[in-house]
């Protein structure tokens, strides 16, 4: 399997019980049903702003953040300090830590064999979006 | 007591394939870029930089080669994955500003923003969400009918002054005029090439003579859409905004193919994938059809090839919207018209009579009735897992006629396998 299974937004078979769950006798947690939990919901916290970007390279393994990960990105959040984002340098995409403390700021990797990125004379960065979740496969890695 | 002024506004995306195709790859800023229609045939789409250089609208990839090479121009296929998920985006967000909402084409909307406070704001406050969110620039058009919207937008895009949004009501009468008198009328939602041409012989230049020019002698000469156009420019909206698209009354899918085909068996491949199409849109509608015409045609444009273009209409016994069906009928049409020795560059199929799916009636002679549960798996598995998932086994599967995309952007929202990278 070279290849995460993809999700699929409305076909969510959790189902979320209010109350405790019997058995043995005509399921009284049936009344308790709620609605299923809906991850797409969850995992777009805004869907028309969302963009998926599958991770190249290690420089944020200290995080969590593996080769083949897939990040869910969201154009509408204001980029803030310590968030992790994905910025643009040189016209790639790269997702980092960024730090901004006044006039000083950097991309820092999660990784210390991958040094912070300050930018050059004549470098321009641009902050593409927020990183908002990170989809990592556990089953058959 | 005055009714208040509408406020019509028309978002319209600029450039709108460039800037999609931008959106991933932003080395292609200040780049010039072209779109290529289908096929790869002519420019559907520019960049600014390609319009300075002088590229017209719909000139043909082969007569601008030179220029291509000489200014590095990145040149893509239409990637329309890409485009409409882009498109359904901007719309919807811009559904959030206003109770109404027309979407006019696949980069244009329509808002109703009558009684809306600060209208002006809010359109640059709409621009930069679009903008954000999406990486789509557009500009915001606003006057007191649809007519004028679209006028107004293309004055928002001619003039970097205005930041992108433009709004006739807030022009004292004055201004306006002056700002009509220096728009052509082409440039008229509308007015067309050869309406340009009569009314240029009847001394009408300019959007400013045309909306004072006499009504009645105006319909007399061009009937009564004209009429309608020169009321709309005088503020008055005649032509309403359509929320919903009303049902088609006719679906035709057919397209040129790659290259030319001479089997038989590819044209009935073409033709049970367009039959799929079609399908499936009436079904999205919920309807039914009870004629469907299936035509080929060789290509046209080459002269030293002998000619073939026929067409046959099949009246079915009982409306249906059925994949299976109407390919069974379909192949039936195309067996009875085929002529091998021809090289074939086109096919479609054209389905009409289009009725409600539960208003048609039984017919006695009929088969088994449609399991319309097949149908609706059909659907569903494909809306699920990608169109082409599941289809039927002759839609498709030759390929020899499909479409020639050599240039073609990965489809970067909607294909889990074409994800943008980041390192």
């Amino acid at each position: 399997m070279t290849h995460p299974i993809p999700y699929l937004p409305g076909e969510v078979p959790l189902t979320l019980f209010g109350g405790a769950v019997c058995a043995g006798f005509p399921s009284p947690a049936a009344d308790y049903a709620q609605s299923k939990i809906d991850l797409h919901a969850h995992l777009l916290l805004n869907e028309n702003a969302s963009y998926l970007f599958r991770v190249r390279g290690e420089s944020m393994t200290g995080i969590g953040i593996y080769d083949g990960d897939t990040l869910i990105v969201d154009r509408s959040i204001t980029p803030a300090h310590n968030q992790i984002v994905l910025a643009v340098i040189d016209d790639e995409f790269t997702v980092k830590r960024l730090y901004r403390r006044g006039q000083d700021v950097r991309l820092i990797a999660e990784n210390t064999a991958f040094a912070p990125i300050t930018l050059k004379d004549g470098q321009e960065m641009t902050i593409w979006g927020v990183v908002t979740f990170n989809l990592h496969r556990l089953l058959n890695v | 007591m005055r009714p208040s002024v509408r406020s019509i506004a028309l978002i319209d995306c600029n450039n709108f394939y460039v800037s999609c195709e931008r959106v991933f790859r932003l080395d292609l800023n200040n780049q010039p870029v072209i779109v290529l229609s289908n096929n790869d045939g002519c420019v559907v789409s520019r960049s600014n930089e390609v319009k300075a250089l002088g590229i017209k609208m719909g000139v043909p990839l082969f007569k601008i080669r030179d220029q291509v090479q000489q200014h590095n121009v990145q040149v893509f296929s239409s990637n329309y994955v890409l485009y409409a998920d882009m498109s359904n985006r901007v719309m919807a967000i811009l559904r959030e500003y206003a109770p109404l909402q027309e979407v006019y084409s696949i980069d244009e909307s329509f808002l109703d923003m009558t009684g809306i406070h600060d209208i002006g704001q809010r359109a640059q406050a709409m621009r930069e969400r679009v903008l954000r969110e999406t990486g789509i620039p557009v500009c915001v058009g606003i006057g007191s009918s649809k007519t004028l919207a679209k006028l107004a937008n293309f004055v928002a895009k001619r003039h970097p002054k205005s930041q992108g949004v433009f709004n006739f009501n807030m022009l004292t009468t004055r201004q306006a005029e002056s700002v009509f008198s220096n728009v052509p009328v082409e440039e008229v939602w509308g007015i067309g090439r050869q309406l340009t041409k009569a009314l240029d012989a009847i001394g009408i230049q300019t959007v400013q003579q045309l909306r004072t020019a006499d009504i009645a002698s105006l319909r007399k000469r061009f009937g009564v859409a004209m009429e309608k156009t020169v009321r709309e420019l005088r503020g008055e909206a005649c032509i309403e905004l359509e929320e919903a698209t009303p049902a088609k009354q006719q679906i035709i899918n057919s397209r040129s193919f790659g290259q030319s085909v001479t089997e038989i068996e590819d044209l009935q491949d073409a033709l049970a994938h367009f039959v799929s199409n079609a399908a499936h849109k009436l079904r999205a509608q919920q309807s039914c059809a009870a004629l469907l015409q299936v035509f080929i045609m060789t290509d046209r444009f080459r002269d030293d090839q002998s000619q073939y273009c026929p067409s046959v209409a099949v009246p079915l016994p009982v409306p249906t919207a059925s994949s299976t069906t109407l390919q069974g009928y379909a192949v039936s049409a195309l067996a009875a018209m085929f002529r091998p020795g021809y090289r074939y560059k086109k096919a479609g199929v054209i389905l009409s009579e289009i009725c409600p799916e539960t208003l048609h009636q039984g017919d006695m002679f009929a088969g088994a009735p449609e399991d319309p549960a097949l149908m609706l798996a059909l659907d569903q598995i494909n809306a699920r897992f990608g169109k082409g998932t599941l289809k039927l086994s002759q839609d498709g599967s030759r390929r020899s006629w499909q479409m020639r995309q050599e240039r073609k952007s990965p489809e970067y929202t909607t294909n889990w396998h074409e994800l943008p990278f980041c390192r």
